[in-house]
């Protein structure tokens, strides 16, 4: 039996890989192989994939799944202290001390991962063949969708900090690729763009932390690093955890990286629903827990996680109430719930089980939504705009049914998935700091409010869309994606059943000491419960209840206009860096034009004055020639008699 | 003694004062080898004088160098007295600013 003393961060030993484990390459492998067909194969072919290159591209990915299926009943059956398993490929490349080797670590938290991005990136791929079906780049489409999952995928499999960089360098590439897919449209390439710098910032952390790794572990594997963790000094572990939250912020979208996310609702709506849930946004939550050997030296950096994380999940909240665009709302969803999953990480180990169980649930229900808000789409010819929509319920029957079940689940109804995973949080959240907790509880409210707006300005209240738009239901290739997500939505809660997530990933994250909450737990989420429904009686009282406008008011509270403006990150971002920037290469342009230039030039005057003066001395009269020879010599006579006889 | 070294030295100031001021080349010339030969007297002497041959030796190496440069400038005072029909060095004055 597997035990654990309390308080202790386990170790990453894996044993070797052996039976359905040595398999494990081919879960990256075969998306890999999709994008590599599709991608390169699609030109070459001329035209010839059009017909078929959607089902290369939907196919592999649910082969990859069923892959991850049988190696997680595998794993399941194992002993607990038996779960971690690692496979060697080969030696990625060696350089003086450094040895990086191509290696994957398959234990519970990888396999829960593997699950989730095959799983839900599956059924997106799926639902991507009715969405996409009338775009004539749809092969391409497939192609940096499997590149996205593979990107995916070899994030959460290595097993060394260098080897996460490979797959989330390949994820901010697939994202750049999908949020300007529509690349024709200048908001969509500018939208990728700024997804791709602001990840950069990120990325600069993430470096940072692997050469930080390096000198002081001489290594980045997962298992030198974490048995050595607690020699290093808490200085090095608060750094190493400050670097990686950087990272962290620049994937998962938080305050002060979190400018890019509501852009990148540019992409294809699928695209969108694939960083949101299964990829992407995901990565930042993966590495903090990932690293939980390093945050559990370094309470400081938690200490920074928590602060982050509140101010995110309030900040997204606040957005979510104000925009109009169904997929920016969601967005600002995304950032919110993420924020929680980053507090649940940053309570440490009581925390880390829920904030991957919140993100699991939030992969199915968010997909199920922007699925949901695609299908929806779809049927209002790409209006985007809640204001524009109205009494849906009636021509999208099971769009509407679907999307409730995830609204159901993000606002925490009793009994659904989001309900047990977010309740969770906010019960650590309240044992450990009363004041964080209260505003987790808070930001539920505030998810309350904001999603029951979407739900009744998009599916109830009167019809506002014009006479010649007919909004109908999508087809089955659809609307089955969310049916299964609408299931998974509705039932994720079971993983807690007998408390199985928090032992399953027990050898990951540790065991804690069960301090019990100041309140009663039933307690605890009787007041969240009711704060919601406050939320939701405040969002049916000003929507439900009055004439929504088609054209949104002007004449608001400067609280909706901030809230409309992101609460002025954009602004925040452009004075604090675009700005300042631009005046800095102002100031060099200046510099290199009048000082460097200067020189240069004044050197050159300088020599050709000189040059000028000089020359004249060049008379053409040898017998002057002859003078200074003679002037010359008795100069040197001269100088040979001083110091002779001196 | 000192007669060699004052007459090395009224032949050398001669010399001198020929190639500063006098504008005809071959003139010019002459004075130059006045002046190798006044260096030249100035040696033997000396060399007398030390008792030894270096100096001596030293001369024969300036007779040389002036036999041969006696040829090469007499050819370039010939030439250059073809093309302008004057030996005066100050003609000759293409190499100025």
């Amino acid at each position: 039996m597997f035990v654990l003393a309390e308080g202790t961060t386990p170790l990453v030993d894996p044993t070797s890989a052996d039976g359905v484990f040595s398999l494990l390459w081919l879960v990256i492998a075969l998306p890999l192989l999709g994008a590599l067909i599709l991608l390169a194969g699609g030109p070459l072919a001329k035209g010839r994939l059009d017909r078929s290159g959607h089902l290369i591209g939907a196919t592999l990915p649910v082969v990859s799944f069923v892959l991850s299926l049988v190696m997680f009943l595998t794993l399941l059956g194992r002993d607990a202290g038996d779960r971690q398993v690692d496979q060697h490929l080969y030696t990625w490349f060696e350089a003086g001390g450094l040895h990086v080797g191509a290696d994957l670590l398959y234990d519970p938290l990888s396999a829960l991962f593997l699950l989730l991005i095959t799983g839900v990136g599956s059924l997106i791929h799926i639902y991507s063949i009715g969405y996409m079906a009338h775009d004539p780049r749809r092969t391409r489409f497939f192609g940096q969708l499997n590149l996205f999952v593979a990107a995916m995928l070899t994030l959460v499999l290595a097993n060394n900090y260098l080897g996460v960089f490979l797959g989330w360098e390949g994820v901010g590439l697939a994202s750049y690729l999908l949020i300007g897919f529509w690349q024709h449209k200048h908001s969509a390439a500018s939208a990728a763009k700024k997804a791709f710098l602001v990840n950069r910032v990120g990325d600069i952390g993430f470096s940072l932390a692997i050469g930080l790794c390096f000198t002081t572990f001489g290594t980045t594997d997962f298992s030198t690093i974490s048995a050595n963790a607690d020699r290093a000094s808490e200085g090095t572990m608060t750094a190493l955890g400050l670097l990686l939250l950087l990272a962290a912020c620049g994937k998962s979208a938080q305050v002060p990286l979190q400018s890019w996310l509501l852009d990148a609702m540019e992409g294809p709506t699928p695209v969108s629903a694939l960083i949101h849930a299964a990829t992407m946004v995901t990565a930042g939550v993966y590495l903090v827990v990932r690293s939980n050997f390093v945050f559990d030296y370094a309470p400081h950096a938690r200490t920074v996680v928590i602060i982050v994380a509140t101010v995110t999940l309030l900040w997204g909240a606040i957005i979510g109430c104000a925009k109009d665009d169904i997929k920016k709302v969601l967005a600002g969803s995304t950032m919110s719930q993420i924020g929680y999953m980053m507090l649940g990480a940053g309570l440490g180990v009581a925390g880390y089980p829920f904030a991957i169980f919140h993100l699991l649930t939030h992969g199915f229900f968010k997909a199920n939504m922007f699925l949901g808000a695609g299908s929806v789409m779809h049927g209002m010819d790409d209006d985007v705009d809640m204001r524009h929509y109205g009494a849906l319920s009636k021509a999208m029957p099971v769009t509407f049914l679907t999307f409730a079940m995830g609204f159901l689940a993000i606002i925490g109804f009793p009994g659904f998935s989001g309900f047990w995973s977010k309740d969770k949080i906010i019960e650590v959240a309240l044992t450990q700091n009363w004041f964080v907790g209260v505003l987790a509880m808070l930001g539920a409210g505030v998810t309350g409010f904001y999603m029951s707006r979407l739900m009744f300005m998009t599916f109830f209240t009167k019809q506002r869309w014009a006479d010649d738009v007919h909004p109908h239901e999508s087809p089955s290739v659809m609307t089955v994606p969310l049916i299964v997500l609408a299931a998974l939505s509705v039932l994720g809660g079971l993983m807690l059943a007998g408390n199985w997530i928090v032992d399953w990933l027990e050898p990951v994250t540790g065991t804690f000491a069960h301090e019990s909450p100041p309140l009663p737990a039933i307690l605890i989420s009787l007041i969240v419960v009711v704060v919601v429904a406050v939320g939701v009686v405040v969002a049916w009282y000003l929507v439900q209840q009055r004439e929504v406008p088609r054209e949104a008011p002007q004449d608001v509270s400067f609280a909706t206009r901030a809230a409309r403006a992101e609460l002025y990150g954009n602004e925040i971002n452009d004075g604090l860096v675009v700005r300042p920037g631009a005046r800095l290469v102002t100031g060099l342009t200046l510099f290199d034009e009048h000082g460097v230039d200067g020189v240069v030039e004044g050197t050159v005057i300088g020599v050709g004055g000189s040059g000028a003066v000089l020359r004249l001395t060049q008379t053409g009269f040898v017998r002057s020639y002859a003078l200074s020879l003679l002037a010359g010599a008795l100069i040197v006579v001269v100088a040979l008699l001083a110091v002779n006889l001196a | 003694m000192t007669p060699y070294v004052v007459l090395s030295s009224i032949l050398f100031t001669i010399g001198c004062v020929g190639v500063l001021t006098r504008r005809n080349a071959i003139v010019v010339f002459m004075c130059v080898e006045l002046m190798l030969n006044a260096s030249n007297l100035a040696l033997v002497a000396f060399s007398k004088q030390h008792g030894d041959l270096d100096g001596q030796v030293m001369a024969f190496f300036v007779m040389v160098v002036a036999a041969a440069e006696v040829v090469v400038g007499l050819a370039i005072i010939m030439t250059i007295f073809r093309t302008r029909r004057s030996a005066s060095v100050d003609d000759a004055s293409l190499l100025k600013y």
